[in-house]
């Protein structure tokens, strides 16, 4: 099935593979996935283009440091399942990584091919391995040898579920408490089915089950049981509970009726399945929507408005264009799709009508000026600029604050100010034995952090139950 | 899955339920609530604990069946089971002996009152309690609650039991009384009923609780749909709440809020609500 390894200068040759997608316009009104993955030919083509350099600069790219030649390689050989082997056992959750990853600003963004053209479509490759293995190959199992140990895991978004899988992996037995009644965290009820299928997700889990991993619902931590009584119950317990409190503008009319935080419009629609026709939850519809914000969640949500049927899917965004955090992928998918963009735009007001549904959003443009102390400039509102913009569903989407149920039932958890967990070079928090990881410690970030977090914290806890 | 253990109707569409859930009868403290969800695709329910038996590991539901959802809920019978239950949500209630409390319940609002004006009974208070409905049959727990409280006075709109007219009638009574004139009022109902308490109480300065019910999704501060207006700032009812200070809480939001999905569920459960006042 293989051929000769081909010289460099062969690789080089290779240009870069298109992902074949939906048509934009056709995209706009469903829900099913956009891209259509590579097909096998297009994907060993696309491994061949690495050059397996000896400066490896792509692995220190990627937090969860994935041997990313090793797989590559394999790939390129035509041994799908060698390079799945390598994949499933650096990355927990490959087929979710290799489709929401920000790569542009990990692993390909350092990929020696990019200096000369474009880097080598990692992000694409690791999805087409992560899915031809939950295809073609059977879930992978417990380990014979189990330790007896028992650690909980509190919350199962990336994090939990990267420290749950590492955990029963090295034998020891993993409990994981969720509040919700479904796996996932924001995998789950934030990131819509079109850009991550549920049942991806659902085959990640099953994945994790297989090697163990016992899932409890309905646990709120903090409210059902204490973080205090898991440690007598337990021998470790790994808090992973997301960044979960939506934070609002603070503009006046925000209470109005058809104002929504992202987290509330997206789990409607993602968690509770508003968008399909049978669905018991209800959700907002207009032909204007506005959203507030310019990273992942933001794009997500004005996608999901213009499928739901708005005409205008809007985005108002304080900064500009290079300051949106997004990722790019999304941000070109949603032009492709027909979302406006209005920079540089801060909202001051919401005005309802008399039935208390929002009728218009009073906006104010903005000027890039110094830069503040995130380094981006700071955006300056240009006086007389305000105007009025007819909507009817609004959605805010400026990023999240730590949830305080866990913490203020446990009063010895040290928090930093903003309410997120404080934890040392291990992760390991002010209680013994207790770690923490995500977004929880982190503040929003990404997927592929908070799983680095939870494979590093997987790894402090072994070492910690080693030496109890 | 929880086991339905029990499922008893005791009103006009108003069912008992006991149902296994042993850490959330364990945990469960007066006036927190927990989300159930029948089955899968089903919504997420809030409802408040009326009881619980921490050592059978049963907790119990009041359940008026007005909505599709309600319905499909109180028609589960032992011993099939509900596919979530997640709680126990929301804070405490703050229990403390405080001399004279009424307890005011208006239609299925008397359940959620329920295991509250037990908790104040049991901390020693004089407890009072003023329970409204529609007419008789819509009158709930009267016997129940009379079997640990000092007082039960009972109303109904026809005048078919206790005083003819509103729970305002003889809580103004009460309040007009230096005799009686209670150091906490609790006010559980539907939000017309809750606002005419606290406004009726507020020149006093009686110390007024309400129990706020607005639209929930998953009812651990994720969403933020439960907001409210409580002293000119946002609060999330799941996490700060249910309970609030009556005369703080901007009513008229709150009853526009829950009336967001107008041929939907919870709508039709307001209106229910406020019908049996
Ligand atoms: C809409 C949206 C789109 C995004 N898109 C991207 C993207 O494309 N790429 C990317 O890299 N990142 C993206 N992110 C960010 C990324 O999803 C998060 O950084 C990541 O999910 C954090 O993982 P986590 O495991 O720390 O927490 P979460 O995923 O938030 O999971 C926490 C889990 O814990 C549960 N929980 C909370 N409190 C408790 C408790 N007290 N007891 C028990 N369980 C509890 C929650 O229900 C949840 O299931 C996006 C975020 C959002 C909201
Ligand atoms: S119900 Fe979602 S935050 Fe309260």
């Amino acid at each position: 099935m293989s051929d000769q390894p081909l010289t460099p200068k062969e690789r080089m040759a290779i240009g870069r593979t298109t992902m074949p997608e939906q048509d934009p316009a056709k995209r706009a009104t469903n829900f099913e996935e956009v891209n259509f993955g590579l097909s096998y030919e297009a994907a060993v083509q696309e491994a061949k283009r690495c050059l397996v350099c000896k400066s490896r600069s792509c692995v220190e790219g990627c937090p969860v440091a994935v041997r990313i030649p090793e797989f590559l390689e394999a790939l390129a050989s035509g041994d799908v399942a060698g390079a799945a082997e390598i994949l499933r056992v650096d990355n927990a959750l490959p087929a979710t990584t290799g489709r929401v990853c920000p790569q542009e600003v990990q692993c390909e963004k350092v990929c020696v091919r990019g200096k000369k053209g474009d880097p080598v479509a990692i992000g694409w490759l690791e999805r087409f391995v992560a899915d031809w293995a939950a295809e073609n190959m059977a879930n992978p199992v417990a380990p014979d040898k189990q330790t007896g140990r028992t650690v909980a895991v509190v919350g199962s978004g990336p994090a939990g579920l990267t420290a749950a899988g590492e955990l029963a992996r090295m034998g020891h037995s993993v409990t994981v408490f969720e509040a919700l009644h479904d796996s996932g965290g924001v995998l789950r009820y934030g990131i819509p089915e079109f850009r991550l299928p549920k049942k991806i997700v659902d085959a990640e889990v099953a994945c994790l089950e297989s090697l163990g991993v016992k899932l409890e619902f309905n646990v709120i931590v903090g409210r059902t049981i204490t973080v205090t009584q898991i440690t007598e119950e337990f021998d470790a317990c790994f808090i992973a509970n997301g960044a979960g409190l939506p934070m609002f503008l603070n503009v006046p009319g925000e209470q109005l009726k058809g104002v929504y935080s992202s987290n509330e419009y997206l789990t409607r629609v993602n968690l509770m399945g508003a968008y399909k026709p049978e669905s018991t939850t209800p959700i907002a519809r207009g032909d204007n929507v506005v959203v507030f914000g310019g990273g992942n969640t933001a794009m997500d949500s004005v996608r999901t408005a213009k499928r739901l049927g708005a005409k205008r899917a809007i985005i108002a965004y304080r900064r500009s264009r290079e300051e949106m955090p997004a990722r790019i992928e999304e941000v070109h998918h949603a032009e492709e799709e027909g979302i406006e963009f209005m920079l540089l735009m801060s909202p001051l007001e919401i005005n309802g009508g008399e039935d208390g549904w929002v009728k218009s959003i009073r906006l104010q443009k903005m000027e890039l000026g110094e830069p503040d102390a995130s380094g981006r400039r700071r955006p300056v509102p240009i006086e007389g600029s305000e105007f009025e913009l007819e909507a009817q569903v609004a959605v805010v989407a400026i990023g999240t604050r730590a949830n305080p149920i866990l913490s203020s039932a446990c009063p010895d958890l040290k928090l930093n100010k903003w309410g997120n967990i404080e934890i040392d070079d291990n992760q390991m928090t002010s209680i013994p034995g207790v770690f923490a990881g995500g977004d929880i410690v982190r503040g929003g970030a990404t997927v592929i952090l908070a799983m680095g977090d939870g494979k590093h914290a997987a790894n402090a806890i072994d070492r910690y139950l080693q030496s109890k | 899955m929880y086991e339905v253990v029990s499922n008893v109707i005791i009103a006009p569409s108003i069912h008992r339920m006991e149902v296994r859930a042993p850490r959330i009868a364990a945990a469960r403290q007066a006036g927190q609530f927990v989300i159930v969800r029948c089955s899968e695709g089903g919504e997420r329910i809030p409802l408040t604990i009326a009881d619980a038996d921490p050592e059978a590991g049963t907790i119990t539901l009041m359940i008026q069946a007005i909505g599709a959802g309600t319905a499909k809920l109180a028609a589960i019978q032992p011993p099939d089971g509900i596919r979530d239950v997640a709680g126990p949500l929301g804070m405490p209630t703050e229990i403390e002996n405080v001399g004279k409390v009424v307890c005011v319940g208006g239609g299925v609002g008397t359940a959620v009152l329920f295991p509250l004006a037990k908790a104040l009974a049991d901390a020693g208070n004089h407890v009072t309690t003023i329970i409204g409905g529609r007419s008789e049959q819509f009158v709930i727990l009267r016997d129940e609650l009379a079997e640990f409280c000092d007082e039960v006075i009972v109303t109904t709109e026809d005048g078919s039991l206790g005083t003819k007219g509103f729970v305002t009638i003889p809580l103004g009574e009460i309040i007009a009384d230096p005799e009686k004139r209670p150091e906490a009022i609790y006010a559980i109902g539907p939000v017309p009923m809750m606002a005419a308490v606290a406004e009726q109480t507020r020149p006093s300065g009686i110390h007024t609780i309400v129990s706020l019910n607005p639209i929930m999704v998953d009812g651990t501060g994720m969403c933020g749909g439960c907001r409210v207006t409580v002293d000119g700032q946002v609060k999330f009812a799941c996490v700060d709440g249910p309970e609030f200070d009556g005369h703080l809480v901007d009513f008229r939001e709150l009853a526009t809020r829950q009336q967001a999905y107008c041929d939907d569920q919870h709508c039709r459960m307001t209106d229910a609500m406020e019908n049996q006042e």
